[in-house]
């Protein structure tokens, strides 16, 4: 089964480096061989753009419904109400409508854009070891056994860390698998339909500021059309009025049941980062004290200033999936030779590195949390759950807290212009292609390594080059450097 | 059987892949990146308790000054959120200059201690931050050693 993939996986290869290098198949042997980037064969159920730079949920529609009622509210509010009170009350109105608007704009997009936080999947190597402490524990059966837990400490509370089926990792505290996403995210929040991501570590300090921009901007824009309605029924009479600026009713309909969401939501994030919990805990309960006298939250930081700035002003990990890294097929496995063919799979390197590329801009939701089990994908793991913000279609919270904002109502969201995608300096540096020669090449004679008999070939076949960036550290360079330091241990051979 | 590679060369013609150590994280102190420093059994003939252990703390201190919340990390996130984020187009994030360092402490560790040895540490960005990969190199021209026939079923367990 496993060199069947591998040949479907080589031709999937061969036919996208077909259109996409301009290096011939023809030549397989050359040390130029087609290279892949590792967002093209992400495991998870995301969607990447512009080369791996832009990184979303599977489902997008809502996101981009988002992004229209921003846009339009926004746009009808500067073209139609703007000239007015600019010129009735001051012009600084449209100027801070203006950067609230941008503001709004680029943490949506980062929100949506970037990596939440997401675990690569264990390499084959760490799973079966993995797997052999778990049988250990146990005793091996010959049926899975029931789903794998382990306790920690955490100052002073005991936490159970959870085994996931799919990613073959035990999950870290706070983590959680998206079943949408099919990944397991790091401080997993909850999956947001209306940013078309989940929120995560990573981008949940954009996801907050994005809502709670958008809070500002509703009002903002809400006040003002009222104050706009009503100078001009001084003049002539309310009804003329709204029949002069019929634009301003719909900003008016639109902005009034997005203020009741969105700051709503404002409020209960506000809350959750001033006692430092997730989405998730919070709804499950997970340190409330009605679950037990001495259960409190062992993350939180004592008072609500610091867990603040923790959680705004944190230091940003960077990702670590490196979507814009090339795979590499070099990584030597441990496994009886099959055959005499050197094949690495790349699903090690494929989990490696962090990306190089600074979180993008964000987005928010406003809709109420909904708790939905899901099953795991590779296994029965009872009890996971999934908490997805819905939108209106989406059934009511099934009677656990829930912000005040379970109208479901439409948020307001404007939008003019995008802001131009941040951090590719970043990720351009590591994908200049450096062709090594062939000693650079770390890949093992047949004969000293085994080839891996359940590989799933990512990487090209033979030999891999590998961007080689000196001085500058990217995901690249890490390979490079470890790689330099097997080079020591192992021989290299040309192929 | 323990091996002795004395140099690099040596290591050249005849080491393989014999078996592989995963150091798990500790998250006995929250979520923050932290190794266990339990030696592990496979490392025992391999390498000193003590020289793991240092190279182990050596990195969780690293990490943790990677994830301080502390006056640095505010005034970076406040300029960096008043910018728009747009500074990082020019600079890096601490973190990443961390991780730069830890990189190259790695390199050198493996040089000078593990390489000798026959041993091999991962950077654990490479594995996602969930453990410490060690990789023990095996002479080929010696006798199949215990470590090498544990790891061959434990792979096949898959």
């Amino acid at each position: 089964m496993h060199l069947g993939v591998s040949e479907s996986m080589r031709e999937c290869e061969y036919s996208q480096i077909s259109t996409r290098s301009s290096t011939p198949m023809e030549t397989p042997y050359k040390k130029r061989t087609p290279k892949r980037r590792k967002w093209e064969s992400f495991p998870g159920r995301n969607k990447f753009y512009c080369n791996g730079r832009i990184m979303m949920a599977k489902q997008t529609g809502v996101f981009y419904l988002t992004l229209v009622l921003i846009l339009v509210t926004c746009g009808l509010f500067f073209t139609f109400d703007c000239p007015f009170l600019a010129k009735q009350l001051t012009p600084i109105i449209p100027v801070i409508g203006g950067v609230l608007f941008l503001f709004v704009l680029g943490t949506l997009l980062r929100t949506s854009f970037s990596d939440p936080g997401v675990l690569p999947r264990a390499s084959s190597d760490e799973a079966a070891d993995l797997e052999r402490q778990i049988d250990v524990a146990n005793g091996s059966t010959g049926y899975r056994p029931p789903p794998r837990t382990k306790e920690v400490v955490i100052n002073g509370q005991t936490v159970k860390l959870k085994y996931c089926f799919t990613c073959k990792i035990f999950r870290p505290p706070r983590a959680s698998h998206c079943s949408l996403c099919d990944n397991c995210v790091e401080r997993f929040d909850h999956h947001c339909p209306w940013v078309g991501n989940c929120v995560g570590r990573r981008n949940y300090r954009f996801f907050y500021m994005f809502i709670l921009s958008l809070s500002f901007l509703t009002i903002f824009i809400f006040s003002f059309v009222i104050t706009h309605i009503i100078l001009l029924s001084h003049r002539r009479g309310f009804l003329e009025a709204l029949k002069d600026t019929p634009a301003s009713v719909l900003e008016v309909v639109v902005c009034f049941f997005s203020i009741w969401s969105i700051v709503g939501l404002s409020g209960f994030h506000t809350y959750l980062i001033s006692s430092n919990q997730t989405t998730n805990e919070d709804i499950k309960g997970s340190w409330s004290s009605k679950r037990g006298k001495d259960n409190y939250n062992p993350y939180s930081h004592g008072n609500i200033f610091t867990n603040c700035c923790a959680a705004l002003c944190g230091p940003l990990p960077p990702s670590l999936i490196d979507r814009r890294g090339f795979i590499q097929s070099d990584m030597p496995q441990l496994a009886p030779p099959t055959n005499g063919i050197s094949m690495y799979g790349a699903t090690q390197s494929q989990q490696s590195h962090m990306a190089a590329a600074t979180p993008l801009l964000q987005q928010q939701s406003s809709e109420p949390v909904i708790l939905m089990a899901s099953p795991e994908n590779g296994g029965a793991l009872p009890g996971r759950t999934s908490l997805i913000l819905g939108g209106p279609c989406t059934s009511l919270p099934l009677g656990l807290p829930t912000p005040p904002t379970s109208t479901p109502s439409l948020s307001c969201h404007e939008a003019t212009d995008m802001l131009p995608m941040h951090g590719h300096s970043h990720t351009h540096n590591h994908s200049h292609p450096l062709q090594d020669p062939v000693a650079h090449h770390h890949f093992l004679t047949p004969e000293e390594v085994p080839s891996p008999p359940g590989m799933l070939p990512c990487g090209s076949p033979m030999g891999h080059s590998h961007t080689m960036q000196a001085g500058f550290y990217n995901p690249a360079s890490q390979d490079s450097l470890h790689e330099d330091s097997v080079r020591g241990l192992v021989k290299l051979s040309s192929v | 059987m323990a091996t002795e590679f004395h140099n690099l060369q040596e290591l050249r013609h005849s080491a393989s892949l014999a078996n592989k150590v995963f150091i798990q994280r500790d998250y006995s102190e929250g979520t923050t990146c932290r190794f266990q420093t339990k030696f592990p059994s496979e490392l025992e003939s391999r390498i000193e308790r003590t020289l793991f252990e240092d190279t182990v703390k050596t990195l969780n201190n690293y990490y943790a000054e990677a994830e301080k919340i502390g006056g640095q990390s505010y005034l970076e996130g406040c300029l960096a959120c008043t910018t728009a984020y747009l500074i990082f187009l020019c600079m890096e994030t601490r973190y990443e200059k961390v991780l730069k360092k830890i990189a190259k402490y790695i390199q050198e560790q493996n040089e000078k201690i593990f390489a000798p040895r026959g041993l091999l540490v991962t950077d654990p960005i490479e594995r996602g931050m969930r453990v410490i990969e060690i990789s023990i190199y095996e002479d080929r021209g010696s006798s199949g050693s215990s470590s090498g026939s544990s790891s061959v079923s434990g792979s096949t367990a898959r």
